[in-house]
Order: structure tokens, then sequence, then C-alpha cells
């Protein structure tokens, strides 16, 4: 009897969102489990990292990592994936544009770690302890890997193959990703698997957003009450749709909320960000400067607002932090 | 040819680079030599040349050879501007069998070596830009020029004498002509004239003849009291709306007897009267002047009765009798005409004086302007040919000011061209009619034309007195008992080198030439530019300057910049014959740097609907997409900026290029 | 530990070449732009035009793209607000523009960097005055060193300085 094909999952810098999006997949996931081989799952296997450096190079048929690269451990063990697989799939937004996570490249890791070790409300940190790369205690020496400077997309690490898009990826988004990876034709190398047209396109709000939509004002969840059939671009919501891929069936929309963006531009797009405040920016009402930074002035934050999946991965990736005198939040 | 495996493929890509010295405008700053060899060792570049004058015929015979010979299929050409020669150098392509779009040029002229000192910069910056030219053109695709058929009619705005000379040209081509004034009457400005320089024709005698030809040709549909509100369309195919204004008098039924104004219940004229400056009084109902074409009266209804308190006798419907020809009731009218091209002669307004106090106008009454003195001296004038002052004495001197709102940093910093030619022309005619003494003070005789010079000459035989000197002032207080009840000049006699002091009965200001009023309304309208002087903006000065850079729109007479008669003429005869060279090629090939959306990427997010001005974008509820009509699409790429997903691509400004074109600046190969 | 070497280090300002990537509408900003040529105006070679028929043309990509490339300013030059040869391209990239220079200044990208002027075909001493201009204000901020290498992955640990 042939071996069944080998598959592994990893998690890097993440939540653990994508996890569960392969436990969502329910009665499916019988059918994953009873047609292959799982050799390697943290969350829920016991296999460790010697039994992957134990492997023959490309013998695991397919990779999904998710979540961002922002450790040396997690890129350490991206590349060793990376070696012992054929095909390796950035499953989630983490690892296909940076995620969440990718918001730190709006800090220095210093910051971060000033932060979180010495000035928040509730450490208690006398002793200004911060995290070691080695520390020897009763003869046992433990390390812990290091922090990098720079969240990363898994792509900006090693060659991609395919990747499944999502904060997480929708269970039908998975399953049709396992369904073209695990049948005959593979999708060109590097193709995101999801539609390549923007949400707008099965969005069941589509029909009542106007042809000529205009803004005097944005609005945003918590200060609106927000209509539960009309177009959210139209009720004057930051909605990325009109930017973001199709393939999640609008879920946040049928919730009532406004896309974020977390399945990523499409192929033609560079900036996700870019475009969607092109889009929106276009279509102010007013011509005259001061009247439109007052219109803008109702989205109080652009930068977390479009680039909240994918700062990493946009033009720019990270803010440029200029050398300034010590302060509690550099570059802040 | 392999194009379109070029765009998946760019190593495919065989580029010909050709670098211009263009004598020494290029080759003086920038190194050329040093240029062709970069960029003959760039990636896929097979051929790399520099030459004296790449747009000259054997420099263009390299590229064809060149073509030929190494089977290239990119071109890259850096010389001068694109908009000067890439025409050109696309039909250069085109002789050698490839599509004209496929060649890229880079400005090393206009922008570089015409506009930087430091040679090794300048060359450095031509380096770059030839590197981007190079990544961008292996990108660019085989595109075809859109074809539109043009129709044939042409509307002419202004009835000036360059819109009647433009309008009675295209006519006699048996065009028709739509000719549009937004006065009661043709004629402009020549017809206030009373004479022409230098041959001092009547200038009625010379107008009207061609005023009656419009108004009685029958290609021509001459619509007075209008005003062009809406134009849409482009080259070939204008939409225009015009707006005709109530006279409150029937145009078909008004035989112009004029019975109706002697019989107004206005026994006489309470209004300033326009054709002559507000020298005069009319009446509410009037004709403009009595060579008026159309001869159709006009009531004016801010100074009617009828219109005020609605209890006028109306004798004025009385005289008219059974031809029934006014109409109280009029309301104004709209028409839409398509016409292929347009011409812009809308003419010139004097520079007004007032805010001036140096010379006194509106201070002194007997200060005029040089306008207001022609109608004087005119027989069908306020005063019937009489030059005489306020007080209705003739005058025993007059002073002549040249340069009023000219040549002045303080108010247009222009020459008007015209002002010393008709302030000698003036003199003459002052001297004639009264004998007076006559003083000009000039700053300099501008008199370049033909026959000028000796206009200027005969002046001088007639015993004019000439002061070359800049005027300080005119006032009335007198230091000397010979200044006493006299205005008195301030000049510095440069020849002789003294202050002069020259008491006169009469100042006459030689006002000069500016845009009219509403230029930048008007050209909005017509979506053309103007200089920064407010004149309409021509495409080149030298070699074109009746066409403007809207294609299909013409410009001619004083709109364009000052000048006189025989110069608006022959402009008006160059504007008709580019418009029939227009026509007569019976279409017209548009630029093809068109968007399209790419049906089957695109949402139909509706975003770019609302974006364009033409319209030509629509939301197609059948396919649930955006669809851009190709031949509204005017090429501006604003909707293909804005689409988030980016699923319309713009013609010869794909994103693949631009972006091409910046990493190309930037990175160094 | 920063992610970008401060300008001071490497170069002193008054030697450093700003590159400015600059997007010139074809109808006025490049036609004034020829206008200085013709004219013989001199001034500040660190510009390099990129020709486009309309500013709205000017895609928020555009920009960010040169910048992450090694720009170290982006200069937008378009017809005045009435003017525009497409009506109204120009109030897209108005709008545009101000939405944008916030992303930029949040992204660490000082305001003098990215610049939008409105020049029309007849006025060529614009150019060059705001070229010089928008040349000497980048060269006081120093060189912006935004392209990020993959490779770039700086370790922290005991040794943050805090």
């Amino acid at each position: 009897m042939p071996d069944k094909p080998k598959v592994a999952f990893y998690w890097c810098a993440s939540c653990g969102g994508c996890e569960e999006a392969v436990v969502d997949l329910a009665e499916a996931i019988l059918d994953v489990a009873a047609a292959v081989d799982i050799v390697f799952w943290p969350v829920a296997t016991d296999f460790k990292r010697k039994d992957v450096e134990a492997m023959a190079d490309r013998s695991i048929a397919a990779t999904f990592l998710n979540g961002a690269i922002r450790t040396s451990e997690q890129e350490e063990m991206a590349r060793l994936l990376r070696c012992k697989s054929q095909v390796l799939v950035a499953t989630g937004s983490c690892s296909h544009l940076g995620g969440i996570p990718g918001l730190a490249n709006l800090c220095t890791s210093e910051a971060i770690l000033r932060e979180v070790y010495f000035e928040s409300p509730s450490t208690t940190n006398p002793e200004r302890t911060l995290p070691e790369r080695e520390h020897t205690h009763n003869d046992h020496a433990v390390e812990l890997p290091a922090f990098c400077e720079t969240v990363r997309s898994l792509d900006q690490v090693v060659d991609v193959d395919f990747y499944i898009p999502g904060c997480p990826p929708t269970p039908r988004t998975f399953r049709n990703a396992l369904q073209t990876l695990l049948g005959g034709q593979l999708p060109p190398r590097g193709s995101v698997l999801a539609p390549d047209r923007a949400l707008c396109d099965e969005c069941p709000r589509k029909s009542s957003k106007p042809e000529k939509l205009t803004f005097a004002q944005f609005k945003r969840p918590t200060n609106t009450l927000i209509d539960e059939q009309q177009c959210l671009l139209a009720q004057g919501l930051v909605c990325m749709g009109p930017a973001t891929r199709a393939g999640c069936e609008a879920l946040c929309v049928q919730g009532n909320m406004p896309c974020t963006g977390c399945y990523g531009p499409t192929s033609r797009v560079r900036d996700q960000g870019a475009k969607i405040l092109s889009c929106i920016a276009s279509s102010i009402e007013s011509k005259e400067a001061t009247e439109i930074d007052q219109v803008l002035a109702t989205i109080p934050d652009p930068v977390g607002t479009f680039y909240r999946y994918g700062l990493p991965k946009s033009l720019l990736r990270k803010r440029r932090i200029q050398e300034v005198p010590h302060s509690s939040l550099a570059g802040r | 040819m392999p194009d379109v495996a070029i765009q998946s493929n760019p190593e495919s890509s065989r580029i010909g680079v050709y670098v211009c010295h263009c004598g020494t405008n290029i080759a003086g700053t920038v190194d050329v030599r040093k240029l062709a060899a970069y960029a003959g060792q760039l990636p896929n570049v097979v051929v790399s040349r520099e030459y004296k004058y790449m747009c000259s015929d054997p420099g263009q015979a390299l590229i064809e050879q060149d073509i030929a010979e190494h089977k290239l299929n990119r071109v890259v050409v850096a010389s001068c501007s694109p908009l000067l020669h890439e025409p050109t150098f696309r039909r250069t392509l085109g002789r050698a069998g490839l599509n004209p779009f496929l060649l890229q040029m880079v400005n090393i002229r206009e922008h570089v070596s015409w506009v930087h000192l430091d040679k090794q910069a300048a060359t450095q910056k031509t380096e770059d830009l030839v590197r981007a030219a190079v990544r961008r053109v292996s990108l660019h695709k085989p595109l075809e020029k859109r074809r539109v058929s043009i129709n044939p009619s042409v509307l002419v705005v202004g009835g000036g004498i360059a819109g009647i000379h433009a309008a009675l040209t295209l006519a006699e081509a048996g065009k028709q002509v739509y000719l549009v004034e937004r006065e009661p009457t043709i004629g402009g400005h020549m017809a206030m004239f009373d004479k022409t320089f230098p041959t001092l024709d009547c200038a009625a005698c010379i107008l009207t003849p061609k005023m009656t030809a419009v108004g009685s040709h029958p290609n021509i549909e001459l619509w007075t009291y209008s005003d062009v509100v809406k134009v849409d369309g482009y080259v070939g195919n204008y939409k225009v709306q015009v707006k005709h204004k109530p006279r409150y008098v029937n145009e078909e039924l008004c035989i112009g007897c004029q019975e109706c104004i002697t019989a107004c219940v206005y026994k006489e004229g309470k209004t300033p009267d326009e054709f002559n400056l507000g020298l005069s009084k009319r009446k509410p109902i009037y004709l403009p002047f009595p060579q008026a074409v159309p001869q159709i009266v006009v009531i004016d209804q801010d100074a009617c009765i009828e219109f005020k308190s609605g209890k006028c006798k109306k004798t004025c419907i009385e005289a008219c009798g059974e031809r029934v020809a006014i109409d109280f009731q009029q309301k104004e009218t709209f028409d839409e005409v398509e016409v292929g091209a347009i011409i812009l002669a809308t003419g010139f307004k004097t520079f007004s004086p007032d805010p001036n106090p140096h010379y006194g106008y509106g201070r002194y009454p007997n200060v005029y302007t040089s306008l207001e003195v022609e109608r004087l001296i005119n027989a069908a004038g306020p005063t019937g040919g009489e030059v005489v002052l306020r007080d209705g004495q003739h005058p025993k001197a007059v002073g002549i000011i040249h340069c009023i709102g000219s040549r002045d940093a303080n108010t247009n910093r222009w020459c008007s061209k015209v002002c010393c030619m008709y302030s000698l022309k003036l003199a003459h005619l002052i001297k004639e009619h009264t004998g007076a003494d006559i003083f000009n003070f000039y700053i300099d005789m501008r008199t370049p034309g033909k026959g000028y010079e000796e206009f200027y000459d005969r002046l001088l035989d007639e015993g004019v007195h000439f002061v070359r000197g800049r005027v300080a002032e005119v006032s009335d207080w007198a230091v000397h008992p010979s200044e006493e009840g006299k205005l008195v000049i301030r000049a510095e006699d440069t020849l002789a080198g003294f202050v002069r002091r020259v008491p006169v009965d009469m100042v006459v200001l030689a006002v000069g030439l500016e845009p009219q009023a509403d230029a930048q309304e008007v050209r909005r309208l017509f979506n053309i530019s103007c200089s920064t002087e407010g004149w309409f903006l021509e495409r080149h000065p030298k070699l074109a300057p009746v066409s403007t850079f809207t294609e299909g729109i013409y410009i001619a007479g004083a709109c364009q910049g000052p000048k006189d008669i025989p110069d608006s003429v022959a402009q008006a005869g160059a504007a008709a014959a580019e418009a029939l060279s227009l026509i007569d090629a019976k279409f017209v090939e548009l630029e093809p740097y068109t968007a399209s959306v790419l049906e089957e990427e695109c949402s139909g997010c509706k975003s770019c609907v609302p974006l364009c001005p033409y319209q030509a974008i629509a939301y197609v509820n059948e396919t649930q997409k955006a669809h851009i009509n190709e031949v509204l699409c005017k090429g501006c790429g604003t909707c293909v900026a804005a689409c988030p997903s980016g699923s319309i691509r713009q013609n010869f400004f794909e994103d693949e290029e631009i972006f091409e074109e910046i990493e190309g600046v930037l990175t160094y190969a | 530990m920063l992610s970008h070497p401060p300008a001071s280090a490497a170069t002193p300002h008054s030697t450093f070449e700003p590159r400015i990537v600059a997007f010139f509408c074809n109808w006025c900003t490049y036609l004034a732009a020829d206008l200085a040529g013709t004219s013989r105006m001199k001034y500040a070679p660190n510009i390099r035009v990129v020709r486009l028929m309309c500013s709205g043309r000017v895609d928020p990509q555009f920009v960010l793209n040169a910048f992450a490339h090694g720009a170290d300013g982006v200069f937008i030059g378009g017809c005045h607000p009435g003017d525009c040869h497409y009506q109204e391209g120009n109030y897209k990239a108005l709008r545009r523009y101000q939405l944008l220079r916030r992303v930029l200044k949040e992204m660490g990208i000082e305001e003098e960097r990215f610049r939008l002027e409105w020049i029309s075909a007849a006025e060529a001493d614009r150019v060059r005055a705001a070229v010089n201009d928008m040349v000497e204000k980048v060269r006081l901020l120093g060189p912006l060193n935004f392209a990020v290498s993959d490779q770039q992955t700086e370790l922290l640990g005991a040794e943050v300085v805090v």
C-alpha cells in the first residue's frame, strides 16, 4: 500500500486561530486525517523539532505554516520546514501578510520590551529584569530565541508555494484550498487560494451600494448604529471590501461589521492600504484642502485601519524611526 | 512580431537606444557618448547609438535600418521633449513596420541639458532616465489609434473682425458655420473705430460689407445676443449648447425700420449708450449702431418702463403696427449644435484707467481714453464727429499719453502693440478736426508693420509734437498764468534732458489691450489654457499660433494676444484653414490612452463610476460589473488609480509600466 | 537599536544629494518644465520626472513604491484647481494626497518629503522654484534610506539599552 502523503502544521507568531480553523473543518477533518499522515503539529501532536530535522529533504508533501516570523526560532523552523517540504503553504493572514502582529512594525522592539517589562501599569519588575538569550541556573542552561527587530511575512524569509488567506481562513476557504492541493491540478506557484476579485463580488449588500457614492464624513462601528441591510461603505463606515479578496462569503458583513481586509489584496495590487486609501479619498465630496482634512479627521488611525493585516507586506513595511532622545515611548 | 510574448517574457525584448546630440543643445552639457555606452550595456539593449540630429532624415533612417538589421522590437529615443517629437519617432517606427507605440522617449534636453549646469550631474540624470525608459519600454504593447469621424460644421465664438473673417472663409468653403456673438450686433471693436491705420481707411466702410456678407450668407447661422453655455465632446464631435438672450423682439419679424425707437415714451435717451462708451444716452429700445447686423432692435429690460412697472403705454408696439414684432413675453431659448471644430475669436478689452490716480481719468472731465476719443471723432458718434471738450468747446492743445496700462510693472507688463499706431492716427485725426496743437508723449515709437514707419514720418511732417518721456502725472494746478484752466502734463523729455510741463485742454490716454474680463471662464468652458497674463494659450508661440492644446479648438485675433487688424484677419484665416484641414481629412485619430475594465477581474464595487467627469464609466446591471465607453474615455487615468482591486487598465500607462519607470530611475543597474 | 541608520552617521548633510521622483501631468506641469527648459532656467538636477497624462493618475502605490526603492522625496505636479485638462483629476489627486501624507507621517516620512504643487503650463518659474526649494528642504532632512532588505534581522535581548 503506498504511503499516505506526509503533512505538517506549524505556528509562528500567531494567536492559534488558524489551528482552530483546521479543527473547524469539523467532519471534513476526518477525511483529511484519513488521507494524510500528520508528522508534525505542535498544538495537537507530540513530534519534536529533532524529528523534523531527521526527515529527508522534501519528504513532507505539504506544510501548513501560520503566524508571522518574529523570533529566531520561528525563522529557523520556517527554513527547516521549507527544506523538508515539497510544498509550503502560508496559512492565514500572519504568514501571508504579517497579520495583526505586523502592526508592531510601527514601534521599535526596544520600545515594546520597555513597555512590557518596565512601564506598563500592570508590570511589577523592580529589578528591571529583561529576557536573556541564555541563562544558567542550578547548572542547567536554558536558551530563548532572539527577538527580531522586524515582523515579517513568511515569504520574506523563505520561498512560499501557496497562500491560504484569512484571519483565520474560513472553513470554506480552507476546504477549497485543501481540495485544490490534494487534487490533481496545482495552480501556478505563488497563487493565493481564493478568488482574485474583490469582496464586493460576493457581498450580500452589493445591490444596496449606490452608483454615485461620495463621502462627507466617515463613521466607525463605535459611533454609529449600523443598518443591517445597507452597504457599509454607503453608511460611511470604512469597509475594506473593495480592496480585499473575496472567498470568505463576507462573513463579517453578514455579522453586520465592515470588512477589515484580512484576505489581503488581489494579485494586481502591490499595496492594499494604498488602494483603499486611493478609492475612498477619491470620492470625498470636498475640493478644498482644509475641508478635505476635516472629513479625513473622521478616520483617526489610517495606518491601523488600512494596514491592519498587511503592514509587513506593504510597500513601506515598517515605520522609520529616527534617533530621538530617550523617551518612554520612542517612535510612538 | 512576438509582442505579446514580450509582455510575459521581457527577455525576448530587443531594444535600440538612440541618443541625440541635438547639435550642441544636448551634447554641450550631457556626455552623449558616455550615455550611449551606458545604455548599450543595459539588459535587452541590442544596439545603442548617438547621433547629431535624431529627428533629421538620416537620424530616423538609422533607426529604421537598425530595426530591420537587428530585429529590434522596442525603441528608446533620448532627445528633446516628447511633446515635440514623439509623433515624429512614432512615424519612424511605423515606416519600419513596428507598432508606433513600442517607442519610449526620454526628455534629456528641456528637462536636462537646458536646465542644469553641472555636466556630471546632468549626465548621471540622463543615465537614470534612460535606464528607466529601457525598463519601461519592454512592457509596451502595440496599440492602435482610435479613428473618429468629423462633423463638418464649425462654431465661431465672437463676431469681431476675426470671427467675421473666419466665418466667411469657412462659409465660402461650403461649411456650415455657427457664429455666436454676445452683443446684439457683430462688428466688435472695429465697428467703434473711425479710421484705421496706416491707410486711414474708414473702419465702417471696410467692415460693414463683411458684416452684411455674414448676415446674408446661406452657410452662416448668425446668433447674436447669445452665449455658449456648455461644451461637451471632443475633436470632430463637439456638442455645444447656446443660450439666446431675449431681445423682446421677434427676430423673424423685425425689419429694422426703427419706428419703435422714435415712438418710445422716452422722448430722449436716459441710459448710457454702450457703443458710445457712455458719452451719449440711448432709449430702452435701441439699435446698437446704425449699421448693426442683424438690423433688429433690442429692448433693455433694466431700463424699460414696461418691465419695471408693467404700466407703459407701449407706443413701440403701436408704431410697429401690423408686423407685431415686439414681444414682451419672450423668454431665453436654447439651441444645441454638433460641430467638428471651434474657433474662439473673443477679442479684448481696453485697460480701464480708473484706479490710476496719476492721469486724472474720472477726476478731470477732459481726460479721455483713446476709444472714447475715437467715438468723438466718428461722424456717427455722440458729438456728430466734433472733437469737443465737455463744455462743447474745441480744444486748442491736446496731449496723447502712450503706454497707459502697458509696459508697466504696476499694471500690465506687456506692450499692447497697437497703441503707438493708433495714437499717431488720433494725433492726425484730432489735428485735422480741430487744428489743435498735438503732443504725443511716448517711451518708444513702435511702428513695425507695413507702412507704419512711413505713417510716423508723415505725422512728423504734419507738425505734431513728440516728447520722448514717461508721463509722471496730469494735474490741474497751475504754477504759471499760462497754465490756468488747463490740464498740465508733466513728463521728463529724455531727449532734451529736462522735465517739461505741457498745458493742454484735453488729455487722451492711449489705453492698452487686456484679455476680456471673462477670459478665464470662457477658456474653462472650452477646456483650453491661458498664459499667465490671461491671453488664450497657443500650442506653440512660433509654429502653432492659432491652435491650442485641445484638439479641434482654435484661437484667432486679440484673444490670443494684443494685435492689430491685419494680424487678426491673418490669424482668422489661419484658424479657418486649420479647421478646414481637420474637417476635410474626414476623420481624426485619437491617442489610444484609454482605460478599460478587466471584465473577469472586476468585482462590481462601483467605486469608479462617480469618478469620471465624462460619464464614460457605467455600471452594467446584467453583468454586475463596470464598463468604460472607449469613445468617451479621454485617458486621464483617474479611475485606474482609484480602482481598489487593480481591475482597470490604462493603455500606455499601465501600473506595471509606471512601476518599472519609477524603479528604473532609482535603482542602479 | 534603530531600524535605519541615522542620517548624521554616514554622510554629512551638505554633500548629500537627494533623489526626488516627480510625477508631472502632461498638460500643465510637464509643459511648464519644458518651458523652463526653452527659457534656459537653471535648477537642481536631483529630480527625475515620470510623465503621466493627469495628476489623477497618480496612484498612492507609485508614491510608496518610490520611497520604498530609495527616493528621498516625491513631488506631484498638476494643474491648478479648476483647470485640470480632464476637469477633475487634480481634485482626486488632492484628496488622495491629503490622506496619504498622514499615512506617510505615521510611517516616519517627514512632510517636506512629499509635495504637491499646482503649476500651470505657463509657470516655468514655479517649476524651478519648487524643485530648488524641495531639494534644499530634503537635503536638510538627510537621506530617507527606506529600502528594507529581507536579510535585516537584528537580535535583541539583553542588549536592549533602557
